[in-house]
């Protein structure tokens, strides 16, 4: 059993390390993960995303045609990766970033104006937090507080300073709870 | 040791440096430039050679001249560089001098992409560069077993006096996955006899690749096939998954490999009695491995992100017993699971054929589909 | 029958303990052997012997490593800068010399020989000039003059068709990293001693660690020019001379306070 997630956005949005984050607390978990960045001319081309498998056995594929969750941090993520989620999945997207809603009828998805909450909160930079609490808290794959455990046990010790305003913005986007958009 | 989150290229890097790595040349190339990131920063800091050459040739050549001292060695590159770096290779395996080569393989011919693939295969297990010699290839599918390979390269690499690669594909140079480093070894204080480090209280020592009058040359190309024969009945190495009740076989390395797995797991959802047979040596090759496996496998299908060049040596072994099926990706696409299951299930379907080539019936299938 | 003594003490030449007693490949008049035995000797002064590593190139000194008693390595054409780089860095105190032909160093090789001299890359390059590959027969090299017959130049070098020669010293002589280049010649007694006081020099620069060092020997090469040694040695003087003035091309100042 295994559950695959995409994070997908603007390169400079924190896209690879929300992902990390999520590998870093999965190992700690014990499980096992594997964190794949975009690989090709994507990687050049102002879009970044990345694959995180969590499981509970041996990992084949690292990358998967259809997840069971994305984060789409703005409309080019949006509308690349809406079509591919497994029936049933999650999908979290920036509202802040998009001008449309999801049009999937099957999917469990959730509008987070991640930019203005992160603003609202200090810092522009931690968008990537809301959104990464917004899915943890609807997808059953970890809980928000090992994420927390794992930004503390891995985040340098110059960043520490750091550590309460991401977990305010994880604990913030975790308000958001999917429903099936009808 | 506890488990690291590790990417792959920085892993291979540091398990090198753990095992006792003294010198270390290299050029940057996509995907395998953090590599020589990590030895830039880590081997000054331990009083240990790094040189960033002008080219791969540069690089190979200081790997060469390092080896005839005896030490712990290596070099890394991508595919294009590694073409440029077959001449020493030939001339490393000629001067039976150990040294290790890590080859992060990308999307070609040519100049090709930086995307992942596979294509390297021959040029590695096959020999790229002129003469008669074979180098050891440890293909890993984990970032565990690209550390636990790499440090058993430079064992391998100076057990045999043999060329040891590491052949990985550009995602596993990419990817992270937790991880554990081994131990720091001591590095060594002490030369091998033969080594050329100075004639003092002995006889010279001279390394060459030359041996101008020819029974001398065919004595030192026997030499080297002896030693061959020594690796092949010593250093096999393979994974099986799911082989107990198997009907179906399938046979893919490193990344191909791990996807496969994925696709194997899911047709035993589905209840097809498939397995998987993960080469680790490419070279050597589990050739008897794979002949044992036609007693009880109805058909074989191969997977490799390339054109279908470990398929040959596949073919070999079954020595037309079964039928071998093949699909690849190539130019640096990754296959996605459900691509090579929906091949496991044309195997399950009784439709693995003995007619023509397998690439030419690959092929045709997918130009068929397009 | 008058039986003579001889004491050691009356030897007055003989042959260097770095040298292999052998007769070697090279042809009558040649003067690889000039420049072999000017080298051993320096090498026997130094007490370097047991310290050094030699890297042997291709071309007619393929087989310098038969003639000089000591640990000798040998590097695919061209290669031997970056082969002498990799055993230097893991053998700092030891000497690391490369022995080059013009073909070698100056073509297939320029890459490695800039790049070593440009890292300040601590070993000492001998350069054998004689503008032309010997060991082939004798085509044109990189150092072949405008003019100048070869099979493979053979109504002379044109520059328009074939460009002009390198000056190897001049071009080296501009990098930074390199702390002694200079450039003798080996067509008379005096200049074969300059020659090998240019060894001793080159050799002390890498001894103290002050970084690349070169010295071109401008050679003959009777055999493939169609002449003998003697008209060799002359041509050498008159028509080589002019186009690759002997002199020292860089001595970087660390190098000029040394004592040798």
């Amino acid at each position: 059993m295994q559950t695959e997630i995409i994070i997908a956005g603007f390169g400079g949005q924190g896209v690879l390390f929300a992902g990390q984050l999520l590998a870093y607390a999965a190992m700690d978990e014990g499980r096992e993960v594997t964190w794949i960045p975009s690989y090709g001319p994507e990687m050049r081309g102002g879009t970044a995303n990345c694959t995180v498998i969590i499981a509970d056995e041996e990992i084949g594929s690292p990358l998967v045609r259809h997840p069971a969750a994305v984060i789409a941090m703005n409309l080019p993520s949006l509308d690349k990766y809406e079509a591919l989620i497994q029936p049933g999945g999650v999908l979290v997207v920036n509202a802040s970033m998009v001008n449309r809603k999801p049009a999937r009828g099957d999917l469990r998805a959730v509008m987070v104006p991640g930019n203005e909450i992160a603003e609202a909160m200090g810092d522009r930079r931690m968008t990537n937090m809301v959104l990464l609490g917004a899915l943890l808290v609807n997808l059953p794959v970890l809980p928000v507080e090992a994420v927390e455990r794992a930004l503390e046990a891995h985040l340098p010790a110059r960043h520490h300073r750091l550590l309460p305003l991401n977990f305010q913005c994880l604990r913030k986007g975790a308000e958001f709870v999917a429903e099936t958009v009808r | 040791m506890a488990r690291e989150l590790l990417k792959g290229n920085e892993a291979i890097a540091e398990a090198a440096i753990r095992a006792g790595l003294q010198a270390y040349f290299g050029y940057p190339i996509t995907p395998q430039t953090e590599l020589l990131e990590w030895m830039a920063h880590r081997m000054p800091e331990l009083g240990r050679a790094f040189v960033q050459a002008e080219s791969e040739l540069g690089a190979i050549n200081m790997v060469y001249g390092a080896a005839c001292t005896g030490a712990r060695v290596m070099t890394s590159s991508s595919s294009p560089g590694i073409s440029l770096m077959m001449e020493g290779l030939s001339y490393i395996a000629a001067t039976e001098v150990p040294a290790v080569l890590v080859d992060v393989m990308r999307g070609g011919p040519g100049l090709g992409n930086i995307a992942p693939a596979q294509s390297d295969y021959n040029q590695m297990v096959h020999g790229g560069g002129h003469g008669d010699y074979h180098t050891i290839v440890l293909a890993p599918a984990t970032i565990q077993e690209a550390i636990d390979l790499t440090v058993l390269a430079f064992d391998l690499a100076e057990k045999y006096r043999s060329i040891a690669v590491v052949l990985l594909d550009g995602s596993l140079g990419q990817m992270m996955e937790p991880a554990e480093l081994p131990p720091m070894r001591p590095v060594r204080q002490t030369f091998p006899a033969w080594a050329a480090t100075g004639a003092a209280g002995r006889e010279r020592n001279v390394l060459t690749s030359i041996y101008l009058d020819p029974p001398k040359e065919e004595e030192a190309n026997l030499r080297l096939l002896r030693r061959w024969q020594e690796i092949q009945a010593n250093e096999v190495r393979f994974r099986e998954y799911f082989m107990e009740d198997a009907r179906f076989v399938v046979v893919g390395f490193g990344s191909a490999g791990r996807v496969a797995l994925s696709a194997v797991r899911q047709a035993r959802a589905e209840g097809i009695p498939v397995g998987l047979l993960r080469p680790i040596s490419l070279s050597p090759f589990p050739t008897r491995q794979i002949a044992a496996l036609c007693e009880r496998a109805e058909a074989f299908l191969v997977v490799e992100m390339n054109a279908g060049q470990m398929l040959e040596d596949v073919r070999l072994a079954v020595n037309g017993k079964r039928p071998v099926e093949f699909y690849g990706r190539m130019g640096g696409v990754m296959p996605f699971p459900d691509e090579i299951l929906g091949e496991i299930r044309r195997l399950a379907a009784g439709e693995a054929s003995f007619e023509g080539h397998p690439r030419d019936r690959w092929l045709q299938r997918l130009t068929g589909s397009n | 029958m008058v039986v003579e003594q001889i004491v050691p003490e009356e030897i007055v030449y003989q042959r260097p303990r770095s040298l292999v007693e052998c007769a070697t490949h090279y042809c009558p008049g040649c003067t690889h052997g000039v420049a072999h035995r000017i080298i051993a000797e320096v090498i026997d002064e130094m007490g370097l012997r047991e310290h050094t590593i030699g890297v042997a190139s291709v071309g007619c000194s393929v087989f310098a490593y038969n003639y000089f008693d000591f640990d000798w390595v040998q590097a695919p054409h061209g290669r031997a800068p970056a082969m002498a780089t990799g055993v230097k860095r893991v053998l700092p105190d030891r000497m690391v010399i490369t022995y080059q032909g013009d073909g070698d160093m100056a073509s297939i090789g320029m890459t490695e020989v800039v790049h070593a001299a440009a890292r300040g890359e601590n070993i000492t390059v001998f350069f054998i000039n004689n503008a032309n590959y010997g060991m082939t027969g004798g085509q044109m090299a990189p150092t072949t003059l405008p003019g100048q017959k070869t099979t493979s130049s053979p109504h002379g070098r044109d520059v328009e068709l074939a460009g002009y020669p390198i000056r190897a010293s001049e071009l080296l002589a501009t990098l930074e990293g390199a702390a002694y280049v200079v450039r003798r010649s080996l067509h008379d007694p005096k200049n074969i001693r300059l020659a090998k006081k240019a060894v001793r020099t080159a050799l002390e620069v890498q001894r103290q660690g002050l970084g690349f060092s070169m010295v071109e020997m401008l050679s003959i090469c009777p055999t493939n020019w169609g002449m003998s040694p003697n008209q060799a040695l002359q041509w050498l003087a008159e028509k080589m001379i002019p186009y690759y003035p002997v002199g020292d091309y860089r001595v970087s100042p660390s190098v000029a306070q040394l004592k040798v």
